[in-house]
């Protein structure tokens, strides 16, 4: 077998899928969050993280822009802006 | 030992001997014999395997699926819409080279309903990527099953094989069969013990996903296993007659091709019947032969192409057709002679859903291909009811 077929425990890592996302992403304004911790729960990718209030984050590398975030969290404090917007952080 | 037995009973004694972990079958006419053999001797205490009962299937299919990936010798075998039923897990497990051995008891394919033979269900699968041997008889559905596994599992292969008997004329015919010594058996055929197998001690996934820039090269991979699978069955055949002492399986056969004029190309057990009827045409002074084709899958081109290159007028016995199109073996023949000019090739459809094919059909094909060259040109074909 010239191809190997499977794969280890955690290897999706591997394959940066950020590359998929088109238009827009999510911009952690990090001003009126209170750490409900919604945006974590909602991810499909498991890559939101933080603790503190107003420490939330996403990682580009795998984030595919599909906006759960930005519509699940109470106070407003995630906006999907267009891809080409400079990263305020 | 030599024992009368029917073709179900060869192909249950064969994987007997082949000693597999688990079996999962349904039952299915003409099938049914097989597994109902393997399950009493599993209840007898004779085969020490794991028999799995199902409610389809698709199920027993991705039971022996589970099984072979967990690193156990598996067994499955079907019929007709069982075997089409099983077709969505059947393409799975060539795609994740798994060496799973089906033994296929062919039958027509619905509706309308016919339980009785053709070559039409495993025909169906020839694109799924295992390999593919049709028996013409008894012993060979046997040796074939044992052989079977011997290929599918070496680690240069790792591609399923689906071993083919006609449904009745072989797995309800009895006939004398030479069944081999356990140790014989254990001697040709090494423990299954593969590199990777599912292990919760050391977690991996099967079956995962390929995009676009991977996919194209994993089916490549895979058809070019299936292909080198040529060169391992000579090796194979070669080492089973060294052990056992008789020349069984192998790519194709040649019958009285020296010198023939014509040929007949067919596969399964309808090549028992046209061998006797070129002997008699050859009794009386007629240069007709017959090629055999054992391996369909991967397809022996060159060896065809070797077999009939003296062989001016060539006929296609195909037991299925893809409707709308010709016979699977005469569209096969058809493309490995392309561009190689005079030669006349023609393709007939014969046998479907039990339609017996006797001496006097295989008369009136040598006859016919005489005529002008056809494609798809039915035999026997009633034009009222
Ligand atoms: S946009 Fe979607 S993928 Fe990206 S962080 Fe938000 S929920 Fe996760
Ligand atoms: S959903 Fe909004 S408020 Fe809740 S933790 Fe995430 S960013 Fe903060």
């Amino acid at each position: 077998m010239r191809i190997k077929l499977t794969a280890e425990p955690g290897s999706a890592r591997n394959n940066k899928t950020g590359s998929w996302r088109v238009e827009r992403r999510p911009q952690f304004l990090q001003k009126n969050c209170s750490a409900c911790r919604m945006c974590i729960l909602v991810c499909p990718e498991g890559i939101v993280s933080g603790k503190e209030k107003n420490s939330f984050k996403t990682d580009y590398l795998y984030c595919k822009g599909c906006g759960l975030c930005a519509a699940v969290c109470p106070k407003k404090d995630i906006e999907m802006v267009p891809e080409e917007t400079e990263s305020k952080k | 030992m030599k024992d009368f037995i029917e073709g179900s009973e060869a192909v249950a004694r064969a994987v007997c001997l082949c000693k597999p972990g688990v079996i999962s079958a349904y039952p299915i006419t003409p099938q049914t014999h097989i597994v109902e053999g393997l399950a009493q001797m599993v209840a007898d205490g004779r085969l020490k395997c794991q028999f799995v009962n199902v409610e389809s299937e698709h199920s027993a299919a991705s039971v022996v699926l589970g099984a072979v990936a967990a690193g156990e010798r598996v067994f499955t075998a079907s019929s007709s819409q069982g075997l089409i039923l099983m077709s969505e897990v059947i393409f799975n497990i060539a795609g994740m080279r798994m060496p799973v051995v089906l033994a296929c008891v062919n039958r027509s394919l619905s509706a309308p309903i016919n339980i009785w033979n053709d070559l039409q269900d495993s025909m169906a699968l020839r694109d799924s990527g295992w390999v593919q041997l049709y028996a013409e008889n008894n012993q060979e559905a046997l040796d074939l099953t044992i052989q079977a596994y011997r290929l599918a599992e070496d680690s240069r292969a790792l591609v399923p094989v689906m071993v083919c008997l006609d449904g009745y004329v072989l797995s309800h015919g009895l006939e004398v069969v030479d069944i081999p010594e356990e140790d014989k058996v254990a001697q040709f055929l090494p423990p299954f013990n593969p590199a990777e197998k599912l292990d919760t001690a050391n977690p991996k996934s099967f079956g995962l996903l390929a995009g676009p820039d991977y996919y194209l090269e994993i089916r490549h991979d895979l058809h070019q296993a299936v292909k080198d699978t040529l060169k391992l069955i000579p090796e194979i055949t070669a080492d089973f007659k060294r052990i056992f002492g008789r020349d069984s399986g192998g790519l194709v056969e040649s019958y009285r091709l020296e010198d023939a004029e014509m040929a007949i190309v067919s596969a399964g057990s309808v090549c028992g019947t046209i061998k006797d009827t070129v002997d008699n045409l050859r009794a009386e002074g007629k240069k007709v032969g017959l090629l055999r084709i054992i391996t369909y899958r991967p397809f022996p081109e060159e060896l065809i192409l070797q077999a009939l290159a003296k062989v001016p007028m060539v006929a296609i016995l195909d037991k299925a057709i893809s409707l709308g199109a010709t016979g699977p073996i005469y569209a096969d023949l058809k493309a490995a002679f392309q561009g190689k000019p005079g030669k006349k090739i023609s393709g007939y459809i014969a046998g479907l859903g039990g339609r017996d094919i006797t001496p006097d059909t295989i008369k009136e094909i040598f006859q016919q291909l005489a005529g002008p060259e056809v494609s798809n040109q039915f035999i026997g074909l009633k034009s009222s009811f």
